[in-house]
Formats: C-alpha cells, structure tokens, sequence
C-alpha cells in the first residue's frame, strides 16, 4: 500500500532532520497546519481520556473512506497528531484495518512518542481510534462524531 | 556569599561555585543514567540505590535464600535474623519506640489501604475523615473510598496561599465528628513542611487518631514518631534509597491495637482450623503471605548506608542544592513555582508554555523530570492547572545536574516562548 501524499512529505521532512531541535521545530510546524475545531467540538464526548493533555479526536466514515479531525492543548502533541491524521486520513476500512500505526511512527523517528510509559496521550487516540473504528463496524453506522 | 544569601537576585549561578556530591560515586544508577546522557531529576517519584543496598540485595539471594518466620533450618534462621534487624534498624530511623511497632507493607499505597480496611468497623455513618487538599492520591483514595462505602463524610483542608494547610480553617473544620485525620508531612508537589505539630494537637483533642503520610517527609530529614506524637506513620522504602516492594507502616501500641487484619493467610494467624481463625497481633498478623524478604534485608543495608552518612552534610548540601534550583527558576522569565518549596523539589509553570510540551522537549534533552498532575490532581485543579514539572533532588544529585537542566529549560523555552 502506497503512503498518502501527505505523509510521503512527512517522512521526506523527518527524514532528512536529524537533531532534536529541528524534529521539535517540524513537529510544531506540523502541528500549526493542524484544521482547528470548533467551540463545540472539543467538547467532553470528543475528548480522548487517558491523556494528560486535552486531546479531541472526531471520525467520519463517508463514501468508504476514513476522515478524522484532531487537536490539543499542548502544541508539540499537535503535531504529532497532524501527522497520525496524515497518514490515516482518506483510508478505506481495509486499509485501515491493516495500518500498523507504531510502525509509521518508528519510520518517522517518533516511537518513542508511543512508549507505555508516555502520558502524552499518542497512545490514547491510537486506542481511541480503534474504538471509534469498532464502533463503526458494530453499528455499520456511516458517520460517527 | 553574604550578599548571594541575602539576595536571590545574586543568585549562586554568579557566583561558579561548583556544587558536588561526595556520595554520588555510592550510587552506580546515577552514574549509569549520566553516562548515557540522563539527568535524573525525578528522585521524589523514585531514587536511586547505593552499592551497599545493592550488595545486600544480591547477597540475600546469591548467600541462599529462605522464608522467613518459619522454618527451623539454618538459611531460615539466618534469613529471620537479618529480616527482623530491618524492623530494628527502621524502627531506630523513625525513633519508634519498639520494633513491634512497625509493619511491613508491600508499598506505601498498601499502608493507606491497610489503615483504610484495618479501622473500618470503627467508623459509623456520618463520621469524618478529615485530609488536606495536597493529598497524594494514596493517602485520598482509600480514605475517599472507605467514606463511600461507611457513608462517612470526607472534609478536605484548605490551603493558605504559600501552600500550607491553613490552620484557622483546619481549627473550624477538625470537630467532635472527627474520627480520623490522614495529612501529608511534605509535599510532593509543593515541597512544603506542613504543619503537623498544631494539626496533630487538634485531631488529638477530638480524640481522632492521626495517620501522617511521610513518603515524601523520610528522606529529608529524620522523623520522629514519638516527638510528632501521631498514631500512625506512613513511609516507603523505594524513596529512601531502598529497594522498591517495601513500605513501612508505624503505629502507637494503641492505636495497633485498633486495626483488624484485613489480608489473611499464611503467617499471619494462631490458630485456625476449618470454620475459623485467631490472628496474630501487629506486626506479623498484618504481613500475611511471604512478605518481600530481599527488599527488606536490603532496605535494612540502605538505613545503614544513610546511617553512616553526617546528616549535617547531607542536609546542607541538599539545601544549597535547593536553593540554586528556586534561583535558577526565579531567574527565568515566565516561570511560577508553586507554592513555596522548603527542600527536595520544585514543581513550576511557565507562562503562555504548555507543561506536556516542556516535559517533551527537556525529555528530547535528556531531562528526567516529571511532568502532570503527581498524583495529586485535585491539588492541581484546585491552583486552576491541567499540570507541572517538577524537578526533584537526591544527595547524589549536584551543581551540574542542575546546570544541565537549566541549560536544557532555556533551550526548550526558546523554542516555545
């Protein structure tokens, strides 16, 4: 399975920044292109547990393919959710159901960010969005948000 | 110097004078950690062991190991002896009066648990529990449960401003319906010493027994169970240089007598047959099951380590270490230490910064501090913040330790300023 566009870009850009000031740097500008959400979609039943931060994660399911909206409070977050989105955005369920997420991130140099000792709250939307994906299969609903 | 103790504007980062630790060299971990790149900072969560304890640790085991209380064979003997000199040796350390007092625990949180289960029969509907509202999450969570399930009610003391339980309101809210007060001898967040003496005479003029949370409290001074007068003292052993699996529970010989067992098995009873038992008092009827018999005896080498250390030095060290830590923060613009740190750590926000994004950026630099609510995340909303990041100091720690962290904070926040 070839990357979406968007993603080939981020890995072309992580690749090639090897410092960890550069990488926060990226991370942030990342993180700044981000769709904000409104007032009322950070609300409480959008909202991620489990993170220290405040993570809000919405999902659509229209036309076969998987759209989901994320933000935080915390920028550096931000951007690595950009970049979860980047990589999961426009997918089929099939596809979606084959993605090996720690994976994309370990290409990109993040792991880390997924390690079980992070409260950052990466983890957290990554079981989130496994749930919001379940719940879609359960109910065949088109559209959960 | 005189000008630098007068004025934190002068702070001792002016003056280059090298901070060091004459035990780092005692503590291979903190060596370890620095060579690969590591800057612990995080001792109030966990500290690092001395070799002696260490030593301890793998001579138990590699000497033969056995149960304890039990058997008639020499290794049980040896292994009794030298588990029991522990309960000696920490009973010396908190100056409790007899080594009967004291009862091992898996871990602090299992103390707050213990005490919560063992006095639950004394407690009736209506009853209060009287905290404070700096409580980490083990001295909250068995006593909020435990009002949940007696329908006792739960009074929480304020705080003053500089981060003190406040005594004229703790005066208003510690009354005859007091049965209990469980508070916090340091602060794991604030850093502050509270006011346990006053706190204490209240209680005890309700006749309410009185539980002190010294997880944080023990490792910065010695503690003394009968000058603080309280019934029950809490500490663990993984914060004091000791092997983690062991917390210590103390009580006065009354108040013991107040618990009922609450984990029932082996060791821990006189007689039973199959329709019931009878228990053993404290210690050994509250330490049912094999209890973590390595992480005792090496506890036991880590009292001794510290037993041998001047304790003058230690404590002055560990203030000038302080001291630098609030400098260096107050020094740097945006940055608000909560409350008023007396020793150990430091926990701070930065303006416009969110505290995840720090954390993440110092961790980039090696940084090991913690960052969230500590287990306290009632304090924490309370003083209006989703979290902090708290610096925390051990003896091994040393000027440049700081230094690094200092530098790393700078980076960071020119990144995100």
């Amino acid at each position: 399975m070839s990357l979406p566009a968007t993603a080939q870009s981020a890995l072309d850009a992580f690749a090639a920044c090897p410092g960890w000031e550069q990488r926060a740097r990226l991370l942030m500008q990342w993180g700044d292109q981000l769709a904000p959400l409104t007032d009322a979609e950070r609300c409480e039943a959008n909202r991620v547990t489990g993170c220290e931060s405040q993570v809000w994660l919405l999902a659509e399911h229209a036309d076969g393919h998987w759209q989901f909206r994320a933000s935080s409070d915390a920028r550096l977050l931000r951007g690595l959710l950009a970049l979860l989105l980047a990589r999961v955005n426009g997918l089929t369920r099939a596809e979606m159901a084959h993605l090996d997420l720690p994976a994309w991130f370990s290409q990109l140099g993040l792991a880390r960010h997924l390690s079980p000792s992070r409260s950052n709250g990466l983890q957290a939307v990554l079981a989130r969005m496994q749930l919001l994906e379940s719940a879609d299969q359960g109910a065949g609903a088109p559209t959960i948000s | 110097m005189g000008i630098a103790a007068l004025n934190p504007s002068y702070g001792l980062d002016c003056l280059h004078m090298p901070i060091h630790s004459p035990w780092r060299t005692d503590f291979p971990g903190i060596l370890a950690l620095a060579a690969e790149g590591q800057t612990y900072l995080d001792s109030a969560a966990t500290a690092q062991k001395p070799q002696a304890m260490l030593d301890a640790l793998l001579g138990y085991y590699a000497g033969g190991a056995a149960n304890v209380h039990r058997a008639q064979h020499l290794p049980g003997e040896r292994a009794t002896r030298a588990f029991e000199a522990t309960r000696a040796k920490a009973a010396r350390w908190l100056n409790a009066p007899a080594a009967e007092q004291l009862i091992f625990t898996r871990s602090a949180t299992e103390a707050f648990n213990l005490l919560a289960y063992g006095l639950e029969q004394r407690f009736q509907p209506g009853d209060e529990i009287v905290i404070s509202a700096l409580e980490h999450h083990a001295n909250l969570l068995p006593w909020q449960q435990l009002a949940l399930r007696r329908q006792l009610k739960l009074v929480v003391l304020p705080l003053d401003h500089s981060g003190l339980i406040n005594l004229d309101q703790a005066a208003q809210l510690i009354t005859p319906r007091t049965r209990l007060l469980a508070i916090s001898q340091l602060s794991n967040v604030l850093g502050s010493w509270q006011p346990l003496a006053p706190l204490l005479t209240l209680a005890r003029a309700q006749g309410a027994l009185s539980v002190v949370d010294g997880a944080q409290g023990v490792v910065h001074g010695r503690p003394d169970v009968q000058a603080l007068d309280c019934d029950f003292y809490v500490c663990s052993s993984h914060k004091l240089y000791g092997p983690d699996g062991v917390g210590l529970l103390y009580g006065r010989n009354d108040a013991l007598q107040q618990l009922a067992p609450w984990q029932f098995g082996g060791e821990m009873l006189l007689h039973t047959d199959y329709a019931s038992a009878t228990f053993r008092p404290a210690p050994l009827g509250f330490e049912a099951g094999t209890p973590p018999i390595a992480a005792v005896i090496a506890l036991g080498a880590a009292i001794d380590y510290l037993g041998s250390l001047d304790a003058s030095a230690v404590s002055a060290h560990e203030a000038t270490l302080h001291a630098e830590l609030l400098s260096g923060l107050q020094q740097r613009r945006g940055v608000r230490v909560l409350g008023s740190p007396n020793v150990a750590l430091a926990s701070f926000v930065v303006e416009g910064v969110h505290h995840a994004d720090l954390a993440h950026l110092l961790s980039e630099q090696g940084i090991a501090v913690r960052a969230g609510h500590h287990c306290a995340m009632p304090l924490l909303q309370g003083l209006g913040l989703s979290g902090a990041v708290r610096v925390s100091l051990g003896v091994y720690n040393d000027g440049d330790d700081l230094q690094r962290f200092f530098n790393a904070l700078d980076q960071a926040l020119e990144l995100l300023q």
